[in-house]
């Protein structure tokens, strides 16, 4: 397999963006990436595209043709990737794997997706069809909330989490946020707050809960050969991706404290890049719910089964700590449009790991410019992990 | 605040789910009885009950009906309903052990939150929904 780089990054004003189509939404992030590398939309000899919500939650179904039309990138490898929230993770693998394997010198991952095009309770609707429609939703109506809820009551029982830890994560991301001019949600919140805002499904309540986000991520990829003639200063290499996936049926996984997909994903991307969880400098993990968090320390080996919430509320995971996590916000803060999802985390790795962080507040030291985003599809139906080393 | 847009064109849309394979499973539920699906080959238990064994492929599966305790392992109250669930009363979902060793999430119903821990014991039944669909949940041993 060929060597693989980053040469270019983008990423949208993240929030309610009610003001722009999934086309025009997806070229406020194309644009710079494309500027970054220095190249042109007709350079793209692949696209893969991250969406969800396609003929959903906005109205086109087949949304790659027609942002690539919009965006200038018509000729180009075209598809769209489902992996559902790590859709966006799953289309740059896949732009990834088109350069790796020698098929393409050059390649876009593009995420974009609008969820507020349609009422909140018709979106809530969608993602929790998006479990297993037939066996979980028809008859029990399982909200994408309900099924993190069912994670949290579990962990809760075994491992003595709190409702006042899980608020803990949401008080960290807001503050990152608070310092990320793109981030949805900008405004801090105290461990008060989260505890009486309305309970959404027990014990999960409204600021346990990513928000509903439009947003577009876009990355450009490049083989070492194009690296060097491009004369890219600042590459960042892709190291290593894993991947897994689980049940459909919630019903069928072996325990709700955990996600199996996670541990087994993170383990294939340290083997495949050589490096161990502790070498890990940054991480950016699939916080949709605080539990996912503390859960996602715990699954990818930031520490043991079960010791996540002592991380947490050591500050652990905060810069300056041992790892900082989400930084940007995460999904928590800086809001979760699910096909964008995972280019958007690794745009924040590549500007990170290149110190280009925008405020300099939350810039993390490195020593080893290493950097790991984790992103989980579903209850825990898909998970990949990507390791970059600058 | 709202921004200048336009509406799409409006579509409801209704899936026909087939349930020819199933149909043992949805008509035990009116007779009150829960079924699963037992491989003839392999001797593996699904529930939900597939009709093929994706373990030996094997496509003879036989029903078998489920003994009903089951011990909770998690569960939520959902509060925010989706929309077609805007008529219901915020429900309770749960999943439990049976002791063929399959988990099942259904509602938990006739108990107040407080009262519902992780590892009680409770009864699988088999009902008909508010709409008037065969389904089926937890309800109290006493029941």
């Amino acid at each position: 397999m060929r060597k693989v780089a980053i040469i270019g990054a983008g990423c949208s004003k993240f929030g309610a963006r009610n003001d722009v189509t999934i086309s025009e939404l997806a070229f406020e992030a194309v644009k710079p990436s494309l500027e970054d590398a220095g190249l042109a939309a007709a350079d793209m000899e692949f696209v893969a595209l991250g969406s969800v919500g396609a003929g959903a939650w906005y109205e086109e179904l087949l949304p790659a043709v027609v942002i690539s039309e919009y965006c200038g990138m018509t000729k180009a490898g075209l598809v769209r990737c489902e992996a559902a929230c790590a859709s966006g993770s799953a289309a740059f693998f896949t732009a990834y794997s088109a350069i790796a394997s020698g098929q393409a010198e050059i390649a876009m991952a593009l995420g974009a997706e609008k969820m507020r095009e349609i009422d909140s309770a018709t979106a809530m609707e969608w993602i929790g069809r998006a479990g297993y429609y037939f066996w979980e939703f028809h008859n029990f109506g399982v909200t994408f909330p309900a099924y993190y809820a069912l994670y949290a009551s579990a962990h809760m029982a075994k491992y003595g989490t709190t409702e006042e830890d899980l608020a803990l994560v949401a008080v960290k991301n807001h503050k990152y946020a608070s310092m990320n001019p793109i981030a949805h949600l900008r405004n801090r919140v105290t461990v008060e707050d989260v505890l009486s805002s309305m309970v959404i499904a027990y014990p999960l309540k409204l600021f346990d809960c990513c928000p509903l986000t439009d947003g577009a991520s876009s990355l450009i990829l490049a083989s070492e050969e194009k690296v060097k003639e491009l004369k890219i200063d600042t590459p960042i290499w892709v190291a290593g991706i894993g991947y897994s996936s689980g049940t459909a049926n919630m019903s069928k996984r072996s325990d709700f404290v955990g996600l199996e997909a996670s541990v087994l994903a993170s383990q294939r991307a340290y083997k495949a890049a050589g490096v161990t969880a502790n070498q890990v400098e940054d991480a950016e993990v699939h916080d949709c719910f605080t539990i996912a968090e503390i859960m996602a320390y715990e699954d990818i080996g930031l520490c043991k089964k079960g010791e996540g919430v002592k991380l947490l509320r050591e500050g652990q995971t905060e810069i300056g700590g041992k790892i900082p996590v989400n930084v940007d916000g995460g999904l928590k803060a800086k809001g979760h449009p699910i096909g964008t999802t995972g280019c958007a985390m690794i745009y924040e790795l590549t500007k990170q790991l290149r110190e280009e962080a925008v405020e300099k507040t939350r810039q993390v030291p490195f020593k080893n410019y290493i950097a790991l985003a984790h992103n989980v599809g579903g209850t825990g139906h898909y998970c990949y992990v990507t390791i970059l080393k600058r | 605040m709202s921004m200048p847009s336009i509406k799409s064109r409006k579509i409801d849309i209704v899936h026909e789910i087939p349930i020819s394979k199933s149909l043992k499973f949805w008509e035990g539920l009116k007779e009150g009885k829960i079924y699963a699906t037992k491989c003839k080959a392999c001797g593996k238990i699904f529930f939900p009950p597939n009709t093929d064994c994706p373990e030996c492929l094997n496509t003879d599966l036989e029903w078998i009906e489920l003994s009903n305790e089951a011990e909770i392992e998690t569960f939520t109250h959902v509060v925010i309903r989706p929309t077609t669930f805007q008529q219901n009363k915020p429900y309770t979902v749960a999943i439990g052990k049976l002791k063929e060793d399959v988990k099942v999430l259904a509602w938990l119903t006739g108990f107040k939150l407080s009262e519902i821990k992780v590892g009680m014991k409770v009864k699988l039944v088999a009902k008909t929904s508010m709409e008037g669909n065969p389904t089926y949940e937890f309800v109290s041993l006493q029941q």
